[in-house]
């Protein structure tokens, strides 16, 4: 992503009319990560690439990978404990901090 | 004067001209007086003259949430409404101007309740007057078809994308057969050329319409749209001049009658205008001079033209149909008076409330006003209080 | 682009993300997982009105938005007659000019369609729009501190009907969005619940093929309004179906198929025990408001039954 607005805005002149945002996608500028106090750590040997991780992550802040594995994007990640919760061979566990 | 002669109510001039701006969607709910309109409407489109959405909502708030949708989605937007309609959709009329909407809503000037009333009053016109939509009056029938065709190329002009309203009285106008002058279609065409939206949606360009806004840029958005919209004006008068070439017919902002020389001006919007000039020009042939200053354009408000035309003025007596309650004068004296603050000299000024709920202003209470301007230059000293015309028990 | 089909396993389900992380919704919160999957589900080109709420609210603060497609927010109760007016201009802006016109998807939340947008819904529902109206049920307004809304079920404790010495929180039943949607006329309904990702998805391009007016009735777990650990939303949305709190059925010309068959219900106290909002229901004193609940699940899922059966 280059040149977004959200970089650029400084003064009222600067914004686009109408109050939108004329972009998509532009909270991957906010990085949700530092919101966590427990973080999910995955055993990838473990991993029956199920996909039911990917599918119930709130953010989503699991990426699905070309093979249907997944990956923890922990940039975004809150460490609401969903994936350790819904993972069938309990791959992921939850571990206090960040 | 171009174009054919024919006769119709307000509301059916009005219609007509939605038509001839070939309008992509119309959103309305019936509410009296301006039912001829949408009644006019849903049979141009189910007898296959107008090529356009008929959306026949549940409510004034829906009709009017439907039309912002519309319109973002790039469509030419019309709807109308009066009085208790107007009330119920004002949270949104704040959204259509602020998320640069380009609407164009009829307003059949009528009362609002209590008691429930169907006739004209101007408390829903300014009911809407801080909102952001652009406000236009009619004085008669012939203007309320001009300023609806003017609406829409003035609304979607680039350097304005506000939404509009025109101002018609309620029955007065709404309901009365008067003889205009209608365009041919071919002229209001070529007046009126297909919408190009500005940010329209557009899956290809995705957009976030109508975020949320924390304390760190509400007030910059404000900024915004204060100076995109008091930056209207020029627009508006380049509209007026370019459709008085094509019709014949020249508007401007603030219009004055017999102004020059006037020491006593009344001013006043509305229908009542033609009442107002009709009996200056009776006392005129008596050898008193009354002025008459009418705004056609409300919002923004023309502040110098107005200051221009009261300039010679010594007291001027300003009629409103509304009544502000605890506000010190109703709400076009408040415009007014703020406006003159910025006149190298002040007239005099007073307020007048008049013609609420329908009742009817007559020459005699014209007369009345100038005879109360008069004894207040006389004593240079206007009334406490707003003089009520026409109300029994007044004196 | 490209249509989307029916799905038997999670693998199906495509990877394009029309919604993106950096959001605000709260650790845990159960309404990302409709709003990926609808947008995963509906073909482009295709556009979102919100209503305001959870959803609306933390996903998109200026100037940051979550959305990868056109969306659009005017107000609270509205929703459905914004998503008419971009309906119906786009119908007659393809019919007068050819424009290419998107399908229309609605996200509201229980407050903005039980309620207050309840109006909205009805006019859009009886003039036969086509769109897609997703109601995102966490039963209660849960973005202004959790209030009772005609979606908070009988017995939920919540700030407006908290579970006090004298009343034991929310008196009243549960609206039912989808049997007044029914009445309306509209050609498919259907209930939705997170703990049945494939069920659901298979809804939400059942409801993407359909012209007309579709409602979809979603669960929505709340950690922060239902008082629960969020690691266990999904465990929770999976006993209400369990219970038969929450049955998961489709509604189709004229027919009503329950869609997840529960042959032995849970006990509807372990649904009760997992959230805050409902514990209370489980002390003595309360036992009679548990018995009527009881019996109002009871008796809802044997009328759905017969329902289901007449033909």
């Amino acid at each position: 992503m280059s040149e977004s607005i959200v970089l650029k805005l400084k003064t009222w002149k600067d914004l686009p009319i109408g109050g939108v945002i004329p972009e998509p996608s532009t909270s991957l500028y906010n990085k949700t990560g530092n919101w966590r106090a427990m973080t999910p750590v995955l055993d990838e040997k473990k991993c029956i690439k199920c996909l039911l991780c990917w599918i119930h992550c709130p953010e989503p802040a699991i990426i699905r990978k070309d093979d249907d594995s997944v990956k923890i994007d922990y940039d975004y990640c809150k460490g609401c404990g969903i994936c350790a919760n819904v993972c069938p061979v309990h791959a992921i566990e939850m571990k206090l901090g960040v | 004067m171009k174009g054919k002669l024919v006769g119709m109510n307000g509301d059916r001039a009005v219609a007509f001209a939605a038509k001839q701006a070939d309008v992509d969607v119309i959103s309305a709910y019936p509410i009296t007086p301006q039912t001829i309109i949408v009644e006019t409407l849903a049979e141009y489109v189910n007898n296959g003259e107008l090529n356009a959405a008929f959306i026949p909502v549940e409510s004034e708030h829906s009709a009017l949430s439907a039309a912002v949708g519309a319109s973002l989605a790039g469509a030419r937007v019309f709807t109308a409404t009066s009085s208790q309609g107007l009330a119920l959709m004002w949270e949104i009329l704040w959204i259509a101007a602020g998320l640069r909407t380009t609407i164009v809503m009829a307003m059949g000037n009528r009362a609002l309740s209590p008691n429930i009333n169907i006739h004209c009053s101007h408390d829903d016109a300014y009911a809407a007057r801080d909102t952001g939509w652009l406000q236009f009056f009619a004085e008669n029938v012939q203007e309320a078809y001009d300023l609806t065709l003017m609406a829409f190329r003035i609304s979607e002009d680039h350097r304005v994308l506000f939404p509009s309203i025109v101002n018609l009285d309620g029955f007065i106008l709404t309901h009365a057969t008067e003889g205009l002058y209608v365009l041919d279609d071919e002229d209001v065409k070529a007046f009126l050329p297909k919408k190009k939206p500005v940010n329209p949606i557009d899956p290809s360009k995705p957009m976030t319409y109508g975020p949320l806004d924390l304390f760190d840029w509400y007030m910059e958005h404000r900024r915004l749209q204060y100076a995109s919209f008091m930056s209207t004006p020029p627009v508006i008068k380049e509209v007026f001049e370019e459709y008085g070439k094509l019709s014949g017919r020249r508007y401007t902002p603030v219009k004055t009658f017999n102004v020059e020389g006037a020491e006593v001006v009344l001013m006043v919007l509305g229908s009542s205008a033609g009442t107002v000039r009709y009996v200056s020009r009776k006392l005129a042939e008596k050898g008193k001079k009354v002025g008459v200053v009418s705004l056609t354009q409300y919002r923004p408000f023309p502040v110098r033209e107005l200051i221009e035309a009261l300039s010679g003025a010594s007291v001027v007596a300003v009629m409103d149909r509304s009544v502000s309650f605890g506000s010190p004068g109703a709400q076009l004296f408040m415009d007014t008076s703020t406006a003159l603050l910025k006149a190298k000299r002040r007239p005099l000024l007073f307020n007048v409330v008049y013609g609420l709920g329908g009742r009817d202003l007559t020459p005699g209470d014209v007369e009345k006003i100038v005879m109360k301007a008069e004894e207040v230059l006389r004593r240079g000293e206007t009334p406490e209080e707003p003089v009520w015309v026409g109300v029994r028990g007044e004196e | 682009m490209g249509e989307a089909r029916f799905i038997k396993t999670l693998k199906e389900v495509p990877r394009v993300e029309h919604f993106a992380p950096g959001h605000r919704l709260c650790a845990g919160c159960g309404i990302p997982q409709v709003v990926r999957m609808a947008l995963k589900a509906v073909p482009d080109p295709k556009v979102v009105v919100n209503a305001t709420g959870c959803l609306e609210v933390a996903t998109t603060i200026f100037p940051y938005t979550s959305w990868g497609v056109p969306w659009v927010h005017v107000a609270f109760e509205n929703a459905a007659a914004v998503a008419s007016g971009i309906e119906s201009a786009f119908k007659i802006l393809e019919k007068k000019y050819g424009k290419q016109r998107p399908k229309v998807v609605v996200f509201g939340g229980d407050g903005g369609t039980f309620d207050i947008g309840f109006q909205a819904l009805s006019g859009a529902l009886e003039r036969g729009h086509d769109m897609i109206y997703i109601c995102y049920d966490n039963e209660a307004y849960m973005n202004t501190g959790i209030q009772r809304s005609g979606a908070t079920p009988k017995g939920a404790h919540t700030t407006t009907s908290p579970a006090g010495k004298v009343i034991p929180g929310k008196q009243e039943r549960k609206k039912n969005l989808i049997e007044i949607a029914i009445a309306h006329g509209i050609p498919y309904a259907a209930t939705m619940n997170p703990a049945f990702p494939v069920d659901m998805y298979n809804k939400l391009v059942k409801a993407a093929s359909i012209t007309g007016p579709v409602v979809l009735h979603y669960y929505t777990p709340c950690p922060t309004g239902w008082y629960f650990d969020p690691s266990r939303s999904i465990e929770v949305a999976r006993l209400a179906v369990q219970t038969r709190i929450w049955p998961l059925y489709e509604y189709e010309n004229g027919k009503i198929r329950i869609t997840v068959p529960v042959k032995e219900p849970k006990p509807i106290e372990d649904y009760f025990k997992l959230q805050g909002r409902f514990r209370h229901l489980l002390e003595p004193q309360n036992r009679e408001l548990l018995e009527e609940i009881k019996r109002d699940v009871e008796n809802n899922w044997n009328r759905l039954v017969k329902l289901a059966s007449q033909g």
